[in-house]
């Protein structure tokens, strides 16, 4: 029997326990990682609907009887309501990234720039589903949801994807009102897409963070001699003579987009970061929980 | 063949091939290396960029020059070049081998003998008959050419002489070459003769003459001297050779007799200068034993020189009786004496006591009568040891009572002298009687004033006769001389001043003295003092310069001595004769060396042949190597050269570049063995290479470690294995060493190791393991291998073990050391010959130390082997009887270890009792 291993069930099989095995590994990487981050004070200081006891006050005229704490009633004369904290829940949304370039290292000790955005992306689920938020895929277009099933779903998502472009672009329209987003991405391709999503975004009163996730070898451009520079699906060609000459351009363009990307952010609110996955991944998740707390 | 000088090519026509390389260079311009494709997400950044540079897509110059150097190699290689091609010989004709065959020819001989051997069989390959020449050792017959299988039979029996040709019978021979033409070689050794043009002219008549000469400087000493208390040795050589420096060493016995270095010098000659004169310092008794010079490395006839007498200064003690009145010198008993003795011998004065401590080869007692017991049994103790006792007469002498036997005198005198021809006699003074055959004056000639007026005279006897060897005209003794031990005693009859006779103001009184052998001096040969003489030689020069008895070479008339000519039946040597020794040296003092001249027809090469050596494996290479270098320069300009795979291939290419030798020093390991060694206790073994030998041996240290842990208070570890060539030896206190045949004979630094673990108190078991096929000392293989082995260490004598042996008792009681193999032949170093039993005891005290080597055959290891369990591994013997064998083999390993480990302690007469007790005596 000589089946395509692609289309056999056995193959099929393969895929899926690699996948499987992967995802648990990728959640289990992400919760180490939101394992970093110290959960603090989420609370508004006030009472509210929410899960937290905030406080006991008396009963007053008007409240329902069901409201009462009959236990703490009892041990004095008055009758008291138990009042919980407010906690309005987040909407966050995420897009990751998926795009060819997003599959690039440039040494194997480092991982590629999608895994890397996949893992920051997981585990600021994990974090967010620990505070309570809400939170969700722009990739997938689903509306945000919280509890461990959403955080599974997402995982499953983020392993499973894979784009065919050479380079991503953010999907805004499904982004709710009022929310939160995040992109993840190397924002190597073309910055218009870029440019209109974020402005739509802002239009409809969505604030977020920018992160560009970078190899080392796309800042340092340690290239010499005559060299076919390829995108990764091959798409994009570029050939030079001399790699080394190029590189003081090619780090001025690279400059040039990270300074557009920061004004960018700047004129609507946003924050930007650039990561480099040759840098440990809490550093940004560090930035990305702050960003989220400096009310991103 | 196509060749150079040097240089050859077997397929030179490839060559051509080289034109092509103009047009690969510009091939290979055109080429530009391949770019990398490499996938970078960042390219979108690069669109629109531009080269700023006009990289060049030409191969750099560098790398171009490299494939050209790499094909340019590859050509020449595949050419097939040659080094020192050989010359295929174009003669036709009979080849003649003419070769000097002196001397000067020996020290390069093997490599003129490697020579003539190729030219022989290269005249053989063309059919070409041959015949060899030597000068020195002329055919009898006409010139016969045979066949080359004939002449190379007879090639190795060809020895050079330790003379020169002679020119008369060269020239003789040159008259009987005959008619028929042929080719000639001449092996010369670059020294110019006389007589050589003639032989040249007739031998061109005949046909070409090529001439073949040795490159290396002759060098000879000349025959050393003795002038102000030194010893001057002349080194002479050809002189157009430049600065070099020759060691000349002089040989003699040592106090023990054993033939060593007793002196050595550096002769630095200035680049042309033709003799150099080197003095050497030396004391007395040194330059006494001084048997010959030598200029070191240099093996011939020449480089050696023997010296005789004329080097040897006696030391004579002189005494006198005590003067009791104030005599002028010239009536002092010792004035001639000394006078005539001073130039030639070494004088010592003293009180006779201090004079006997000086050991001195001859004393001479001048007219001393009274002697006290202590003083005549001093002398008579080193007469008889070997010394010469001189006595003269006097006054004294004829006045004392002389004892009947005085073993001082040679006979017995008659008290009171007798006076002839004085102022109260009626005789004339007596002149001297001719000396006779057997007399050691002979030969001497008498002066007519030579007169004796007063002599002491000898009692009658019937030994008298015997013991004169001198005698006036009348025949009354004037000298008489007998033997003492192994010394001898010799009375003149007559002082040793002027006063009883006229002799001591003679020359012959001088010559008497030296002929006694009292005094030497340089040998002044003359025919007539030869004449009728025989001489024998005692030892002969061989052309490589060894110097060996000649036992069994005829005498040589004395004649011959005077004009010597050495030849076959005057070969150069040390002759003997009438108590004194001449030799007669290669060199003399006039000769001097002179590089051959050769007339222009000849042509003259060297004689070294250089090896053919095929080049073209080395081209191959260098193209190859160029070729990888090549593959790394291209990845250099391809920018690929980055990242740790790049990384690994040029290291892969830099391994395969320079082939590595470098071993790893693994000094951790050498420590850890150190550690593990002294820490405890360990047996180890020598590796062999043969690995079944090797495990047995493991196991056998092992199951003997295991039984001296079980038994005694030594505990051993595991053994271990030593390399002898990397191993430190000092920390293990036995050494089993199983011989196998094809063992590895250690190096040149182990050896030295091995001799100083030996010399140190370590102990070397060797087992041949062969004791079923022949007892030790036959010659079985491993026997064979063992005496190879064994030959370069510093062994003592060996003796089987004696019964009495230490071994026999240091742990078990044993008469037998069986192993696998149950033989008595087992060698340890022998008992000192001093070694006496002492009544009531049961064993000699032997040896102060532990035996360095034990060798025999019995396979001991296999005996002692054992397993992790600790069961026997190997059978030995059969049934109850073997076990009993494998149990004595054990002990014989436990009481190897004791004895090791506490030497003589067992030998201690402390523990006599206790043994006495358990032998039952």
């Amino acid at each position: 029997m000589n089946q395509d291993p692609a289309t056999s069930p056995a193959g099929l099989r393969h895929r899926a326990e690699t996948h499987a095995s992967a995802y648990p590994a990728l959640l289990a990487e992400a919760e180490h990682l939101a394992a970093t981050i110290l959960l603090g004070d989420h609370g508004r200081r006030r009472a509210g609907t929410g899960d937290e006891f905030w406080q006991y006050r008396p009963a007053e005229r008007g409240d329902g009887l069901r409201d009462i704490d009959w236990r703490r009633s009892a041990r004095s004369d008055a009758h008291f309501v138990r009042q919980k904290e407010w906690q309005a829940a987040q909407s966050v949304m995420l897009w990751v990234d998926d795009a060819l370039s997003m599959t690039f290292t440039g040494g194997d000790d480092r991982p590629t720039k999608g895994h890397r955005a996949r893992v920051l992306a997981l585990a600021l689920c994990v974090l967010l589903n620990k505070g309570g938020e809400r939170f969700g895929l722009a990739n997938r277009g689903t509306p945000p949801r919280r509890g461990e099933g959403q955080l599974g779903r997402i995982a499953t998502h983020l392993m499973a994807a894979a784009g065919t472009a050479d380079y991503g672009t953010p999907n805004a329209r499904v982004l709710p009102a009022g929310s939160r987003a995040i992109f993840v991405s190397d924002f190597l391709g073309d910055l218009d897409p870029v440019s209109k999503a974020l402005t739509s975004a802002t239009d409809r009163g969505v604030k977020g963070a920018l992160v560009q996730v970078l190899d080392p070898d796309e800042e340092a451009f340690p290239f010499d001699g005559r060299t076919v520079f390829e995108s990764m699906s091959g798409a994009v060609r570029f050939e030079t003579l001399k790699a080394r000459a190029l590189k003081d351009a090619y780090l001025d363009r690279l400059a040039a987009r990270k300074a557009a990307l920061k004004s960018l952010a700047r004129h609507t609110g946003w924050q930007y970061h650039c990561h480099h996955t040759s840098t440990p991944a809490a550093s940004a998740m560090l930035w990305l929980y702050q960003a989220l707390d400096r009310g991103a | 063949m196509f060749g150079l000088s040097s240089l050859g090519f077997t397929a030179p026509l490839l060559l051509v091939a080289l034109i092509a390389l103009p047009i690969l260079w510009w091939l290979l311009r055109a080429v530009p290396p391949a770019p990398i494709r490499r996938r970078f997400p960042g390219v979108a950044l690069l669109l629109g960029l531009k080269d700023d540079e006009s990289q060049t897509v030409t191969t750099p110059w560098w790398l171009l020059l490299l494939r050209m150097l790499a094909v340019a190699a590859l050509i020449v290689g595949f050419a097939g070049p040659v080094l020192n091609p050989k010359e295929a010989g174009d003669g036709r004709g009979p080849l003649l081998i003419v070769m000097d065959g002196s001397w000067a020819s020996a020290a390069d001989w093997p490599s003129r003998i490697e020579r003539v051997e190729q030219l022989i069989a290269d005249a053989g390959r063309q059919g070409r008959p041959a015949a060899i020449v030597t000068l020195t050792d002329l055919p009898a017959g006409d010139l016969v050419f045979q066949t080359a299988d004939t002449v190379l039979a007879g090639l190795p029996s060809l020895q050079p002489r330790a003379w020169q040709p002679d020119t008369a019978s060269v020239q003789e021979w040159s008259t009987r070459l005959g008619e028929i033409g042929f080719e000639t070689i001449w092996f010369s050794d670059g020294l110019e003769r006389e007589g050589r043009t003639d032989l040249i002219e007739a031998l061109e008549n005949r046909g070409a003459v090529s001439v073949i000469q040795g490159q290396r400087p002759v060098v000879a000493l000349r025959p050393a001297r003795f002038e102000d208390s030194l010893v001057t040795v002349t080194a002479i050589r050809s002189p157009d050779t430049g600065a070099r420096d020759y060691g000349v060493v002089a040989y003699g016995p040592d106090p023990n007799g054993v033939e060593r270095e007793l002196a050595r010098a550096v002769a630095s000659f200035e680049p042309g200068a033709a003799e150099l004169e080197v003095q050497l310092d030396l004391p007395t008794e040194l330059r006494n034993r001084v048997r010959r010079f030598e200029i070191d490395g240099t093996r011939s006839a020449g480089a050696t020189s023997l010296t005789d007498d004329s080097l040897k200064r006696r030391k004579v003690a002189l005494l006198a009786s005590r003067n009791d009145q104030e005599a002028q010198d010239l009536l002092s008993p010792l004035f001639y004496l000394r006078r005539a003795l001073v130039p030639s011998a070494d004088l010592i004065d003293g009180a006779l006591d201090d004079m006997l401590l000086a050991s001195p080869d001859v004393l001479i007692l001048a007219d001393v009568a009274t002697l006290s017991d202590g003083e005549r049994e001093a002398i008579a103790e080193w007469a008889e040891s070997g010394g010469m006792l001189v006595r003269f007469a006097g006054p004294r002498t004829a006045a004392v009572d002389l004892l009947d036997d005085d073993p001082l005198l040679p006979i017995r005198l008659r008290a009171g002298g007798r006076s002839v021809g004085g102022a109260m006699s009626w005789g004339e003074p007596k002149t001297l009687r001719a000396f006779s055959r057997d007399s050691p004056f002979f030969g001497l000639s008498i002066p007519g004033d030579v007169v004796v007026s007063s002599q002491v005279v000898a009692e009658p006897d019937p030994i008298l006769a015997d013991r004169t060897i001198a005698s006036l005209a009348d025949g009354t003794p004037l000298v008489t001389r007998s033997d003492l031990g192994q010394g001898q005693v010799v009375l003149f009859h007559v002082t040793a001043n002027a006063e009883w006779s006229t002799l001591p103001l003679s020359g012959l009184f001088v010559q008497m003295l030296e002929r006694l052998a009292i005094s030497t001096r340089p040998t002044q040969l003359d025919a007539e003092d030869l004449s009728g003489t025989t001489w024998t030689i005692e030892e002969v020069i061989d052309p490589f310069g060894e110097v060996r008895r000649a036992d069994t070479l005829p005498g040589v008339a004395g004649e011959r001595l005077a004009e010597p000519v050495l030849g076959a039946d005057l070969p150069p040597g040390l002759y003997e004769g009438n108590d004194r020794r001449v030799a007669l040296n290669v060199i003399n003092d006039d000769t001097v060396l002179q590089a051959a001249t050769w007339p222009d027809t000849v042509s003259v090469e060297g004689i070294s042949i250089a090896e053919e050596t095929p080049l073209k494996g080395a081209f191959l290479m260098a193209a190859l190597t160029l070729l990888m270098i090549d593959i790394l320069a291209s990845l250099l300009v391809g920018g690929r050269l980055r990242g740790p795979r790049q990384a690994a291939a040029v290291l892969l290419a830099a391994i395969v570049l320079v082939p590595a030798t470098v071993e790893a020093q693994d000094t951790s390991a050498g420590d850890e063995l150190a550690l593990q060694a002294t820490s405890d206790v360990v047996l180890a073994y020598v590796q062999t290479g043969d690995a079944a030998v090797d495990r047995v041996s493991f196991e056998g240290l092992r199951g003997l470690s295991r039984s001296l842990f079980l038994r005694t208070s030594v505990e051993p570890i595991e053994p271990v294995a030593v390399d002898l060539e990397t191993d430190e030896l000092s920390f293990f206190p036995l050494i089993y060493w199983p011989v196998t045949e094809g063992q590895a004979t250690p190096s040149t630094d182990a050896y030295a190791r091995l001799n100083r673990y030996l010399r140190t108190g370590g102990m070397i078991v060797f087992d041949t393991r062969d004791a079923n096929i022949g007892g030790f000392g036959t010659a079985t293989p491993a026997g064979r291998k063992l005496r190879q082995l064994a030959a370069p260490l510093d062994i003592p004598a060996l003796e089987p073990i004696p019964a009495d042996h230490v071994l026999t008792r240091t742990f078990y009681l044993l008469q037998d050391f069986p192993g696998r193999h149950d033989s008595r032949d087992v060698w340890v170093e022998a008992a000192p010959a001093n070694a006496e039993q002492i009544d009531g005891l049961p064993f000699r005290d032997l040896n102060d130390g532990v035996t360095p080597v034990l060798i025999g055959g019995n396979d001991w290891a296999s005996a002692w082997a054992r397993d992790e369990r600790g069961q026997p591994l190997y059978p030995v013997g059969r049934g109850y009887g073997g076990e009993r064998q494998r149990e004595m083999a054990v002990r014989f390993g436990v009481n190897l270890v004791m004895h090791v480990l506490t030497g003589n302690y067992k030998s201690d007469q402390v523990h006599v009792p206790a043994l006495l007790d358990r032998l039952g005596n």
